[in-house]
């Protein structure tokens, strides 16, 4: 484990949405490598605070990686340089001293800017809510263990279903595309035998409010992959436009 | 006098009975009703779409940027339910004693035993939400044991299973979102309760993206705003999680409940260094396979602290499994309460391990063994891979450090058996209220607790309520709305207007070290006599010299930030007179005074076998104590022994 570090940030600042934003640069000094990327934002920010300047403001929670709260775009990449961990995981010890960090906020038309680097993404929230549920009430379901579920298909929904919901997927994209998003909840549901019912109206309503939103097309590039915090999968979005296809031709056969 | 409204009759029937006798609304007449949900986890978000399934209008309130974010996301190990599905002798009446016992026989029996029943509903109802739970090859679902009981009745989707209820959670929200039956708020943080005729009738919030402080107003009001560890700056906790809501609450009339009762939990991550922003937890599960242990004599583990012996160079005969020794039956696998002050007692005797000396091993060597590293991988891959990631160090090739930090608070607000406040009208529902972990709470029940409340226990209960209102809308015009309303824009500038020395950090930190210190894992008269003083002058402090940039009419995080420091600079001070008062040691609340010969908790039945209730009389007043005595019918009260 080396010395603390002394870095140089470059952090995109914007008071609102209606405001031109810009980079403003600061040091990070005495920075320990033991610290999370957010932690030294933190130090910035008491900074900051007694210099009686504005802290910067930035989306966090959990701090464990999993409420899927913290977001920020670090030297080009969603969440930072490395593979599989969200900001609030990401430790100052992938960082070199004397580094020039770049700080963005995801970049997305979908996403609109609130101050900083805290964006909008209640357009996900949105999607979720065309169809991202099973349709039954609170009581009077069947016991637990009626229907069995095999392992590997348990195992592979869970994988789907791990999404955290950060937005990275959409911020790595060059089209700012949701679909990795879209399709992992459509992929949970999919297989699962609780989710079938409603697995082509739930497709087409899904990716009808994707689009509303002005989310991008997917190119296949593997961005979103890459990116993940979670290693959602990219087979989740051949699986969406499975059931999105299906959904065209036996649409009419579901029953409502 | 303090009514707990628990039904007559014999325990296994109460909740029946009392269903059945509780008012009914008219389906026709359920839209004619807005029902206020203030917070979106397990509690807050199953409570939502319950009640708006039911056909009540519901309006939610949460401060993050989506109900997803609640902090329910982050619980990792698992939820009990008395299925049996094991056939190793569970039942619902086995779920009920383990959490009474847990609980140190200060919680009460009819609502623990409600929660036990309630409990087998939940996993049949999450199953049907499309929740993935593990389950064996062939196709059933898994369980694994956890601390505290000695059957397995925990069910888990592997560490994230708090992520999985809470999408499933969130997913029956959604779909009232879209049906028009729920009206989401994000982004939205709630600064006081309106009253009207005593009557909670109505919140004032403030939006978090325009400063907007806005009056809302709804038949009942439901706080599911979760508990208040960060009162102690670090802790498991979410950087958001705060006791605004509910102090605001107790301020307005709610009684606040058992507020010394903290959970330590014993499996988290050590603290680093001055920087660090909060602590990380990390499954108990892991104490079924992993083995705690230190150095035999404190030389052996001040020369591994100095590095001059590794971790393999310590003989097994000079590994002291603290836990296995003193209580043999139970072992790794003790309750919580039990497991972290062991943790402590190592620490101060100067074996503790790591660079600070502040921690313990938790070993997985011979679970590797035993089970090959891929089977540890499947089980507990994704905690392995967070502490890697944390800590820089490989738990497969080497022990963990852990060591106790704050994880859940089991006081809160008193609610009643309809987990009704004393405020008529307002609810409190999950770790927001007090009621069914006692003095201690049991791993997996939190979850199972959030759940049971909001899914099958307040669309019920608020009904009663509801049914005796009438359908007249609540007056919006109310002058109580708008002087609750100014008097929050009014402390809202008078935050702002702050502009001293000191961050809200600083004072923050303060807090914690003082609450950490002297209200923490051990608690005597004369430091929490000293504690009461240093809050009083830190709150001072704070009024003073704290600063708060920025203006309302924008986001603007550090005033987020005053408020709720501002609200815990009281609470703590309540924590402290709850700690004083309660002269016996009971799970969570040790007191140095009361302990057994061999240094266990020592309960005081006979004086204080009862639940302290707290009423706010005004600021800088003392608090006035309300006792509600717990009557046990159906448990004896013995000394808990996990020997």
């Amino acid at each position: 484990m080396s010395g603390n570090m002394n870095l140089t940030l470059k952090v995109w600042r914007q008071k609102n949405d209606n405001t031109r934003g810009k980079f403003v640069t600061y040091q990070a000094n005495g920075i320990s490598p033991d610290m999370s990327f957010l932690e030294m934002l933190d130090v910035v920010n008491e900074d900051l605070v007694r210099k009686g300047e504005d802290p910067i403001h930035f989306d966090h929670d959990c701090r464990e990686g999993i409420c899927g709260m913290c977001s920020l775009h670090i030297n080009g990449r969603p969440h930072g340089p490395k593979q599989g961990t969200t900001t609030c995981q990401l430790h100052m010890r992938s960082f070199h001293d004397g580094q020039t960090v770049v700080i963005e906020p995801w970049r997305a038309a979908a996403f609109p800017v609130i101050k900083d680097l805290a964006v909008d993404r209640s357009a996900f929230d949105r999607i979720q809510q065309a169809g991202g549920y099973v349709n039954v009430n609170t009581g009077g379901v069947p016991d637990a263990n009626v229907i069995p579920i095999p392992k590997i298909i348990a195992d592979e929904a869970f994988e789907s279903a791990t999404c955290i919901g950060c937005g990275a997927c959409v911020a790595a994209c060059k089209n700012a595309s949701a679909m990795l998003f879209v399709s992992a909840k459509i992929s949970q549901y999919a297989l699962l035998p609780q989710g079938q019912t409603e697995r082509y109206s739930r497709a087409q309503a899904m990716v009808a409010q994707m689009d509303a939103e002005g989310f991008g097309s997917c190119t296949n590039t593997g961005a979103c992959e890459a990116e993940c915090p979670v290693g959602i999968k990219l087979t989740n979005i051949a699986r969406m436009n499975r059931e999105y296809l299906n959904a065209k031709i036996f649409k009419e056969i579901e029953v409502h | 006098m303090l009514d707990s409204k628990v039904p007559v009759g014999p325990l296994a029937e109460k909740w029946s009975k009392h269903k059945f006798n509780l008012k009914l609304v008219n389906p026709a007449n359920k839209r004619k009703y807005t029902i206020i949900v203030v917070g979106t986890g397990l509690a807050g978000s199953s409570a939502a779409a319950s009640l708006a399934e039911l056909g009540y209008n519901v309006k939610a309130f949460c401060y993050q940027d989506s109900p997803r974010r609640a902090h329910s996301i982050a619980a990792q190990g698992g939820i009990n339910a008395a299925k049996n599905y094991q056939n190793d002798g569970d039942s619902v009446f086995r779920l009920f004693y383990d959490t009474i016992k847990g609980g140190d026989y200060r919680s009460r029996e009819a609502n623990v035993h409600r929660l036990a029943e309630v409990s087998v509903n939940i996993i049949d109802q999450c199953v049907a939400q499309g929740v993935p739970f593990a389950r064996e090859y062939g196709g059933l679902l898994d369980n694994r044991s956890f601390g505290g009981a000695q059957v397995s009745r925990t069910f888990y989707a592997r560490g994230q299973t708090g992520q999985q209820l809470l999408l499933g959670a969130y997913s029956a929200l959604n779909r009232q979102i879209n049906k028009g039956t729920v009206k989401m708020y994000n982004r939205h943080e709630m600064l006081d309760l309106v009253t009207i005729d005593g009557h909670a009738r109505g919140i004032i919030t403030r939006n978090m993206v325009t400063g907007a402080i806005e009056s809302h107003e709804g038949h009942a009001v439901l706080l599911c705003t979760g508990g208040y560890g960060n009162v102690f700056f670090l802790s498991t906790n979410a950087m958001g999680c705060n006791v605004t809501a509910s102090w605001r609450a107790h301020k307005r009339g709610a009684l606040f409940a058992n507020p010394c009762y903290t959970q330590i939990h014993p499996t988290c991550i050590p603290v680093t260094g001055d920087h660090q922003s909060k602590l990380t937890l990390m499954s108990e599960s892991l104490r079924n396979d992993g083995r705690v242990w230190v150095p035999k004599t404190v030389e052996l583990a001040q020369r591994l602290r100095k590095g001059e012996l590794k971790i393999a160079d310590i003989k097994e005969e000079d590994r002291d499994y603290y836990l296995e020794r003193k209580y043999p039956s139970f072992g790794n696998l003790v309750p919580r309460d039990v497991a972290s002050r062991n943790a402590k007692e190592v620490v101060d005797e100067g074996r503790g391990v790591g660079a600070s000396g502040v921690a313990v091993f938790l070993d997985f060597e011979d679970a590797i063994k035993r089970l090959g590293e891929d089977a540890v991988r499947a089980k507990y891959g994704n905690l392995f891979d967070m502490y890697y990631q944390i800590t820089d160090e490989n738990p497969y090739k080497q022990p963990m450090r852990i060591y106790p930090a704050v994880h859940y608070t089991m006081g809160g607000v008193w609610v009643d058996y309809n987990l009704m406040t004393s405020v008529p009208g307002l609810y409190a529902l999950g770790e927001c209220n007090f009621s069914d972990h006692g003095a201690n709470r049991l791993g997996a029940s939190a979850l199972m607790q959030g759940l049971a409340d909001g899914y099958f226990v307040i669309p019920y209960t608020v009904g009663d309520y509801l049914a005796g209102l009438g359908f007249a809308p609540v007056d919006k015009n109310h002058p109580n709305f708008e002087s609750t309303r100014k008097a929050v824009e009014e402390r809202v500038h008078k935050l702002l207007s702050l502009k001293g020395n000191k961050t809200v950090d600083d004072i923050h930190k303060k807090l914690g070290h003082i609450m950490w210190e002297y209200c923490g894992m051990a608690r005597n008269e004369a430091g929490l006599t000293k504690a009461k003083g240093l809050i009083q002058e830190l709150r001072k402090e704070f009024w003073n010299d704290v600063t708060v940039l920025g203006e309302n009419e924008e986001m603007n995080q550090s005033l987020e930030k005053a408020g709720r420091v501002a609200d815990f600079l009281e609470l703590g001070e309540l924590m402290v007179d709850d700690a004083l008062n309660r002269r016996e040691s009971c799970g969570g609340h040790f007191r140095e005074e009361s302990q057994t010969d061999e240094g266990e908790a020592k309960r005081d039945d006979e004086n204080f076998s009862y639940v302290s209730a707290w009423e706010y009389k005004g600021d800088n007043q003392p608090e006035v104590l309300h006792k509600e005595v717990l009557e046990f019918e159906n448990v004896k009260l013995t000394q808990r022994s996990y020997k």
